[in-house]
């Protein structure tokens, strides 16, 4: 929800003195805040998130996909970001269409993130640009579909 | 992969060897794939998967109450650390005041936890290097702490002790008694094992230089935990991001700057010993009598005596128990530093009674990916050692 307080937030503020553009919406719920970003400014939001001496998030903690069918954009995809010097942490957030989902790989940032995509790739067929070995990582190789979906049977299928 | 290696005589190739999923030293179904030439290692990839449940995925159709049963079996090794990271992120999302009386005890029993699970880590990793006797020793011990699990939850394992809002039951009167008698004998116990390892100059060899992780790389591969602190990077989330009370008290972060398997070994071993001035202090802290989960009609069940002599109590117990609890819309991402580094939870609720999304974000699995920076370049044996050394639990790396 975006409201006055939203710009307040110092990361925020730094972001769009950056790029006025780059931060779509905040949320902040629960005392953590969570910023929307285009999928097209990820990379660079990232690479400003990490190299910015006053902000430095260089450590990230995890990447979830979470999918929101039957709303378009389908794919929710959060970035768990920490700052280990400032003690602080940070949602990043993206949203990607259901009939084609692609994101740009974040590994060159956070190398963590290589199997934190695989597994995404893997549970919700989210396609990740530039990754250097997208293959499934916890289903069989040889597995069709994508279990985390939410059109996908709980039990499964076979 | 090809099964034919064709050479002409003379030329070199290396050979590509498959670890796993069934070996003793994988700690686990963990599969390494290794390219070897000769005894080194070239290339480490670990291939996992083999243990995949679908927790995720069975969380999102239970109601938040049920779910807790399945967090158990995510990291086997400590359950009671899944339970908690897994009920504080919904009592986070519910905005639920735990009381301090179980919080306390959640602390105590989250610390008895972490010795559990380092004794097992230790006394495989030993077993792992040769050293039996530690093997056997550690789970002795590790008996102990189990038989007080099961004096309080009536399992040695699977607890789900924690609910939502506080703990399952409340504990006998005499636990603690019980405890303490683990907090009078413990360090001894731990000096024993030191003795055995320490100053030894075999284990030394196995360990010292071995699987070398910089403070850097460690940070960039998203390792957490005793790996993260044996490379001097003092990051530890009861500290930076306290939670169930943990700012309350008195512990220090122990941290090595070798990043060795060696370094790892000090720095685990030195946290037993803190964890044990953790419980200490707790047994200290917990009041005898109080409530032990906290008063939310609705969403925490109310006691056996207000159901069955009450008619709003009667209602909420039997809502509770076919409804479930509706937590309002949100996502909230709660980390807990289990034994193996940061558990995180994040749970997406959609305001009805079944979590949306759960996604474990398991120290396991990130710390397994930094295996080829342990191993390559080593030799095979030292694939044990690192292996041994990110102290991984396949139920957390698959889920």
């Amino acid at each position: 929800m975006e409201s006055q307080d939203a710009d307040k937030n110092p990361v925020v503020h730094k972001l769009r003195e950056w790029n006025a553009a780059a931060v779509s919406e905040v949320i902040e719920f629960r005392g953590e805040v969570t910023i929307v970003v285009a999928r097209e400014r990820l990379l660079a939001v990232a690479e400003y998130l990490v190299t910015e001496p006053s902000l430095r998030f260089s450590f990230l903690s995890d990447v979830t996909p979470v999918d929101r069918f039957p709303l378009e954009p389908r794919f929710e995809l959060n970035y768990h970001l920490l700052s280990l010097d400032r003690r602080e942490r940070l949602r990043l957030r993206v949203w990607t269409s259901g009939a084609d989902p692609v994101v740009p790989s974040v590994t060159s940032i956070w190398p963590t993130a290589n199997w934190h995509e695989r597994e995404s790739f893997d549970l919700f067929g989210i396609r990740f640009e530039g990754h250097p070995d997208l293959k499934r990582i916890l289903m069989p190789d040889d597995w069709e579909g994508h279990p985390l979906r939410k059109d996908y049977p709980t039990e499964g299928y076979r | 992969m090809s099964t034919t290696i064709e050479t002409p005589a003379g030329q070199r190739q290396p050979m590509v060897l498959n670890m796993g999923p069934q070996h003793p030293s994988t700690h686990g179904v963990l599969r390494v794939i290794l390219e070897l030439d000769g005894e080194t290692v070239l290339k480490a990839e670990p291939v996992i998967g083999y243990l995949h449940t679908g927790i995720e995925k069975s969380c999102e159709a239970k109601t938040y109450s049920q779910a807790i049963t399945l967090t158990d079996r995510i990291d086997y090794l400590a359950p009671l650390s899944n339970n908690l990271g897994y009920c504080l992120a919904v009592e986070k999302i519910l905005n639920l005041e735990v009381p301090k009386r179980a919080q306390y005890i959640r602390v105590l029993l989250a610390e008895l936890t972490r010795v559990a699970s380092h004794l097992v880590w230790l006394g495989t990793h030993a077993i792992d290097l040769g050293a039996m006797t530690v093997f056997l020793y550690c789970f002795r011990e590790r008996e102990e702490i189990l038989k007080i699990l099961e004096y309080l939850s009536g399992q040695r394992m699977m607890t789900s002790y924690f609910r939502i809002g506080g703990l399952a039951l409340e504990p006998p009167p005499d636990w603690l008694d019980r405890v303490q008698r683990i907090v009078d004998t413990f360090p001894a116990h731990i000096d024993e094992y030191e003795e055995l390892l320490t100053g030894n100059r075999i284990w030394q060899a196995r360990t010292k230089g071995v699987g070398c992780l910089s403070p850097a790389d460690a940070i960039a591969w998203g390792v957490s935990g005793p790996l993260l602190r044996a490379s001097g990077v003092a990051y530890d989330v009861r500290k930076m991001f306290p939670y169930s009370s943990y700012d309350e008290f008195d512990f220090e972060v122990k941290t090595q700057t070798a990043g060795d398997c060696y370094a790892r070994y000090q720095v685990r071993v030195a946290e037993m010993r803190e964890s044990l001035k953790i419980v200490k202090q707790a047994m200290a802290k917990i009041p005898p009598t109080g409530p032990f989960r906290a008063n939310a009609p609705g969403i925490v069940q109310p006691s056996r005596e207000e159901m069955k002599t009450s008619i709003e109590g009667l209602i909420y117990h039997f809502k509770i128990f076919t409804e479930g609890f509706a937590p309002p819309p949100g996502e909230v991402y709660q980390a807990i530093e289990s034994p193996r580094g940061e558990l995180g939870f994040f749970v997406a609720s959609d305001g009805s009674a079944k979590p949306y999304r759960v996604k474990v974000r398991a120290p396991s699995f990130i710390n397994l990916q930094s295996l080829p920076l342990l191993a390559v370049g080593r030799l095979i044996a030292d694939v044990v050692a690192c292996i041994g050394t990110t102290d991984i639990v396949l139920g957390e790396v698959d889920r």
